[in-house]
C-alpha cells in the first residue's frame, strides 16, 4: 500500500476500482494501457506518471496478460487482495460477456458466406496487427544491453524455434531465457565494469 | 465454427492452459502458436479458420487482447471451456503477478531483475512474430483468397506504423473487405 499523500486523490472503494477499470476496458479497442494511463494518471490522478512507469514495467515482465498484471497491481496497492480482484473483475468481466455473446452471434450466422468471409477479412487484418505489433516492439530493443547482435539471434531463434521447427513452448522459453538471462547478466556486469 | 467439438476432456484443457500461463512472457498472444499446436494440430477440436477467427473476434472488441482465450474455449467446450481455459491461463500469473508486485517494486533494479527483463525482450518479440506467422499460414495455402488476405494484412502493416489510427477501423476495414468478397 503506498503512504497516503493528502494532495493526491485515490480511489474511494473497491466499487470505484470496479467501474473505473471496467469503463478503461470498454474504451480499450486495440490496447488497454494506453486508456490506463490517460484515465489513472491525467484524468482521475490516482497516479503519478512515475508511479504508472513503475507498476508498468513489472507488470510487463511478468508472464500473464500485461493488462491483466497492471490491474492486479494497482488494486493491491489501494485495497490489498480484494481491491486486485475488484480491478481485475472490471477489468475483464463486462468484456468476457461482450466477446463471448460476439461469438455466439458469429456461431449462428458462419454459414452465411458473407459473414465467413467477414471474419476472414478480419483474420487477415488480426495476423497484420501482430505483425505490426512485434515491429513496434523491436524499436523498444535497441536500448537493450545485449546488444544488437545478441537480441537478434535470440529473436529468430525463438521464432524459428517455435514457428517453424515447432518445438514444444516449454523448452524454447527454458531453453533460450536461462541463456538469454546469462547473457544480459554478463552484458550488464561488462558494461558497469566499464563505466 | 458450429458449438462445441466430440470428447473434449476439460481438465485436460484446464491443465494445458495452467502451463501456458507461466510461459507467456509478453503476454498471451505469445502462447498462441502453442495452442494452435494443441487446439487444431494435435486434437483437432478446433479448425484453422477457427483458430484464426477467435483471434479476429477478440481484436474486434473492447478488452485485453487476452480475451481470445475465453473464445477459443468457448469454440471448443462452449461456455464451461470458456471459463476452463480463462482460469487456467490467468491463475498462475496472477498469484506470481501479485507476490512480485509486493517483491519486485523493491527490487526492481538489482542486476538479476535487470537482466530478466533485457534477456526475455528479444524472445517475447521472437514468440510476437511467431504468432504472427501462425495467423498467416492458413491464407497462404488459400488461392481463392490469398491475393486480397496479404494485400489487407500489408495495409494493415503499414497503416499501423505510419499512424495512430485505432486498430478498431482497420479491423472493420477487413470485415468490410471479407464480407464483399474481396479478401
Amino acid at each position: 500500500m503506498r503512504p497516503t499523500d493528502a494532495a493526491q486523490p485515490s480511489p474511494r472503494s473497491r466499487g470505484d476500482l470496479f467501474l473505473t477499470f471496467t469503463w478503461l476496458a470498454l474504451q480499450g479497442f486495440g490496447g488497454v494501457l494506453a486508456v490506463a494511463q490517460r484515465e489513472l494518471v491525467d484524468r482521475k490522478r490516482w497516479l503519478t506518471r512515475d508511479e504508472y512507469l513503475d507498476i508498468y514495467s513489472v507488470a510487463q515482465i511478468l508472464p500473464g496478460p500485461n493488462v491483466v498484471n497492471f490491474s492486479l497491481m494497482f488494486g493491491d496497492r489501494f485495497f490489498g487482495l480484494s481491491g486486485a480482484m475488484a480491478s481485475l473483475a472490471g477489468m475483464l468481466l463486462m468484456p468476457i460477456i461482450l466477446v463471448l455473446a460476439l461469438a455466439a452471434v458469429y456461431n449462428q450466422f458462419s454459414a452465411i458466406p458473407e459473414v465467413a468471409g467477414a471474419l476472414r477479412g478480419m483474420g487477415a487484418v488480426a495476423a497484420g496487427l501482430m505483425v505490426a505489433m512485434a515491429a513496434k516492439l523491436l524499436g523498444a530493443l535497441r536500448s537493450n544491453p545485449m546488444g544488437a547482435g545478441i537480441c537478434a539471434a535470440l529473436l529468430l531463434a525463438s521464432f524459428v524455434a517455435v514457428a517453424v521447427l515447432r518445438l514444444p513452448l516449454v523448452w524454447v522459453v527454458l531453453g533460450l531465457g536461462v541463456s538469454a538471462w546469462g547473457a544480459a547478466r554478463w552484458c550488464i556486469a561488462r558494461k558497469e565494469v566499464d563505466a | 465454427m458450429s458449438g462445441a467439438a466430440a470428447g473434449v476432456d476439460l481438465l485436460e484443457l484446464f491443465l494445458r492452459f495452467l502451463a501456458l500461463s507461466m510461459l507467456s512472457v509478453g503476454g498471451a498472444v505469445s502462447v498462441a502458436p502453442e495452442m494452435h499446436r494443441y487446439l487444431v494440430e494435435q486434437r483437432h477440436w478446433l479448425t484453422d479458420g477457427q483458430f484464426t477467427g477467435s483471434i479476429a473476434l477478440a481484436q474486434a472488441a473492447p478488452g485485453p487482447n487476452v480475451l481470445f482465450v475465453p473464445i477459443l474455449g468457448y469454440q471448443v467446450a462452449g461456455l464451461a471451456g470458456a471459463v476452463v481455459a480463462m482460469v487456467g491461463i490467468l491463475l498462475p500469473s496472477t498469484v506470481l503477478s501479485l507476490w512480485a508486485g509486493r517483491w519486485g517494486g523493491k527490487h526492481r533494479d538489482t542486476p538479476a531483475v535487470r537482466a530478466f527483463t533485457a534477456g526475455l525482450a528479444p524472445i517475447s518479440v521472437g514468440l510476437i512474430a511467431a504468432t504472427a506467422w501462425v495467423l498467416m499460414l492458413p491464407f497462404f495455402g488459400n488461392p481463392e483468397h490469398r491475393f486480397g488476405a496479404l494485400a489487407l494484412m500489408a495495409a494493415t502493416v503499414v497503416v499501423l506504423l505510419r499512424s495512430k489510427i485505432s486498430p478498431i477501423w482497420l479491423i472493420a476495414v477487413g470485415a468490410l473487405a471479407g464480407g464483399l468478397g474481396f479478401a
